[in-house]
């Protein structure tokens, strides 16, 4: 009768845990949990936006149209229909309990979300219509329309002033983790980078497709790799004039693009069409090495470069927006905190190492998407279903050995507010036949499973894992996984070679655009380094002076990446230039979260807490 | 359909579902805070709540990302 989300409750009849916690809400995410939730599997997938997406599949509370768009709110749909979906939830920690199980700590602002008394709930007096009409109470469990239809609805009949957005914690208890937590931008510092009107790529390309806002009339473009393209033809379709698509790397233009040779020529056409047809001009060996004004920008400096990034030449655009991107950083914390195991990928971006089933080295904690290596959203959301599978494996493995965890089949799954798999057929007949049908099949595939038994759920898979990007060979790793019969079962060959395939165009694309050092020259000694403690690179080089050899002495003695970002924005270029490739984050809490919420916790008699 | 937020006593309009971030970018309010040591504007800049740069007090509560927080009618902001 309750939401699962109870750990402190500690009553004689206290709640489950989910057999599986997803942390994400985009394409890998939504794909795992809705494999898992389809094999039976009681499943909660949190997310801190509004709505489901991440960040490809973005999209206003009124969706438009967009390539996969449709396919996605399909999965969104049938996920919530059979989950519980928590948007709006921060996942702040990660962390394993004596008995084995893991705690999911998260923060929200909602009003409506589910506490520790979910079962009873207390109507928050301060909880907007708009909340309560966005909340569907199905056999106990909370629910939130993933497709944001209902909330709209109420939204648009008009919701009071949010008094009730004070932050507070929420506990999922779980047996199984599934980390799809994405990436963010991969900034580079230099002159002028943080005057408001210079955003990241991702910043101009999230404020468009989540809020329909065109961030600037004259546009630049600047940065490297082929997210580029979207970004630009996204804004100058939506009317503002792009000014320049400036790609550091790559001598040879659009009509030479990296991405033609790995059988992409349709989307560099459709790019390279629409830029035309706005008449955006892209350069490559070029870049964006300062932005000028007072308040906000209102010029840059753009450089030709040479093969190692140094300027050779420079001119002036006069604009009031910059769009800036070198890059992605995938997002694992939640899997350092846990002790999972790391390697570094081609572009020496710290990532999950994993197995051919998406299984990280600590037992019970999968990880899918870009978190275990950049490659774009169709390799995430097919990671995400192999994810699914092996975590639906596991837990039907869990239950035929008859651990004192009995698997929560789809029957008693239903008891607590998921919707059984007796219903499977009528999400097939929702779902395009490429996507949700054969996720579908996963039900079926789980009924099979009782030869995945080759080894105890989580042994440690390392010895068959590439230590370097450079192996794919996600299916060669497999054999120390799980059992050889297992693995063909839980990931069938067709599916780990599309997802060698896709994992090889990933990385072809992280060496067609590598970062140079000739970028650290662009930097003035006043240029800030870290934005948030407002480091300039004069006091990185002074630490540097000081003997701080490596980028963590720096951080101790200038203090760069240690405010708010924690040194997600400034932390690749620290490593950068204390020359040493960028170490995994050691970070306890995964977000800022506040005080209020965390007494929320230790104050179990009061609701709200604070 | 749209309803209206206040920034320094100024009506915006917000589309239901825009963050704070946003309604403020689409009218042309690009940065309302200043820097602790060197007094230096922000704004969005990662645009999905990595980097902080965009806090804001909303209705005098403790600052927020106001690339994250969704307007509600009737929502109080100050740039100053």
């Amino acid at each position: 009768m309750t939401s699962g989300a109870m750990p402190h409750d500690s009553g004689p009849h206290g709640p489950e845990p989910y057999d599986l916690v997803v942390v994400g809400g985009g394409p890998a995410g939504v794909a795992g949990a809705l494999t898992a939730a389809l094999a039976g599997l009681r499943v909660a997938l949190v997310d801190s936006g509004p709505r489901l997406g991440g960040q490809y599949f973005r999209h206003p509370a009124v969706p438009g149209r967009a390539a996969g768009l449709d396919r996605f709110l399909r999965q969104a749909r049938a996920l919530d229909a059979r989950a519980d979906v928590l948007l709006r939830h921060q996942v702040w920690a990660a962390s394993r309990e004596p008995d084995g199980d893991l705690l999911i700590h998260c923060a929200t602002r909602h009003a409506a979300a589910p506490t520790r008394y979910a079962a009873t709930p207390t109507p928050n007096p301060s909880a907007t219509l708009r909340d309560a009409g966005a909340m569907r109470r199905d056999g106990g469990a909370m629910r939130e329309q993933a497709g944001a239809t209902h909330r709209d609805a109420a939204a648009a009949a008009g919701g009071a002033a949010g008094a009730g957005r004070e932050e507070r914690a929420v506990v999922l208890r779980a047996r199984r983790l599934l980390i799809a937590t994405g990436a963010h931008d991969r900034p580079l510092p230099f002159p002028g980078w943080d005057l408001p009107g210079v955003l990241t790529a991702g910043g101009a390309q999230a404020l468009l497709k989540g809020g329909g806002v065109v961030a600037g009339r004259r546009i630049v473009v600047s940065g490297t790799g082929p997210f580029l393209l979207p970004v630009a033809s996204g804004l100058a379709g939506a009317g503002a004039r792009v000014l320049g698509v400036y790609e550091a790397n790559g001598g040879l233009g659009l009509a030479r693009h990296p991405l033609l040779a790995l059988g992409k020529a349709g989307e560099v056409a459709g790019y390279a069409a629409a830029l035309a047809r706005h008449r955006v001009p892209y350069r490559t060996r070029q870049a964006v090495v300062a932005a000028h004004g007072e308040r906000e920008v209102e010029a840059v400096t753009v450089a030709r470069l040479d093969r190692d990034w140094n300027v050779t030449a420079t001119h002036v655009v006069e604009c009031d927006t910059l769009a800036v991107g070198y890059g992605f950083v995938p997002q694992i914390e939640l899997g350092t905190q846990l002790g999972c195991q790391t390697r570094h990928d081609v572009d020496g971006s710290p990532v999950l190492t994993v197995d051919a089933t998406l299984r990280t080295t600590v037992p019970g904690v999968w990880a899918a998407g870009e978190p275990v290596g950049v490659g774009g959203w169709r390799l995430a959301e097919l990671e995400g279903r192999l994810a699914g599978r092996a975590i639906a494996a596991d837990a039907r493995t869990a239950g035929i050995h008859g651990t004192a965890r009995t698997f929560r089949t789809a029957g008693t799954a239903a008891t607590s507010g998921i919707a059984s798999t007796a219903d499977t057929s009528g999400i097939a007949s929702t779902a395009d036949t490429s996507g949700i049908a054969s996720t579908a099949d996963t039900s079926g595939i789980a009924g099979a499973l009782p030869t995945v038994d080759a080894e105890p759920s989580g042994a440690p898979a390392t010895s068959g894992v590439p230590a370097t990007g450079a192996d794919v060979g996600g299916a060669r790793a497999a054999g120390a996984g799980v059992g050889g019969g297992g693995v063909v079962a839980v990931v069938p060959p067709v599916f780990a070679r599309r997802r060698e395939r896709w994992r090889a165009f990933g990385e072809a694309l992280q060496r067609a655009y590598p970062v140079k050092p000739g970028w650290q020259g662009w930097l003035r000694d006043d240029t800030l380094v870290c934005r948030c403690e407002e480091v300039p690179l004069a006091r990185v080089r002074e630490a540097q002076a000081l003997g701080a050899t490596d980028a963590r002495s720096v951080k101790l003695l200038a203090r760069p990446g240690m405010g708010w970002c924690q040194g997600r924005i400034c932390g690749y270029a620290v490593s950068c230039l204390a020359g040493e490739q960028p170490q995994p984050p050691r970070r306890p809490i995964a977000q800022p979260v506040t005080l209020g919420a965390l007494a929320s916790l230790a104050a179990p008699d009061d609701h709200p807490a604070h | 359909m749209t309803f209206h937020i206040t920034v320094d006593g100024r009506p915006v309009p917000v589309v239901p579902g825009q963050t704070i971030g946003a309604a403020l970018h689409a009218a042309g309010v690009r940065s309302w805070r200043t820097t602790r040591f060197g007094g230096r504007p922000r704004g969005l800049f990662c645009g999905i709540g990595v980097c902080f740069d965009c806090l804001i007090s909303v209705n005098g509560r403790p600052p927020e990302r106001a690339c994250l927080l969704e307007a509600e009618p009737g929502d109080e902001v100050s740039t100053a």
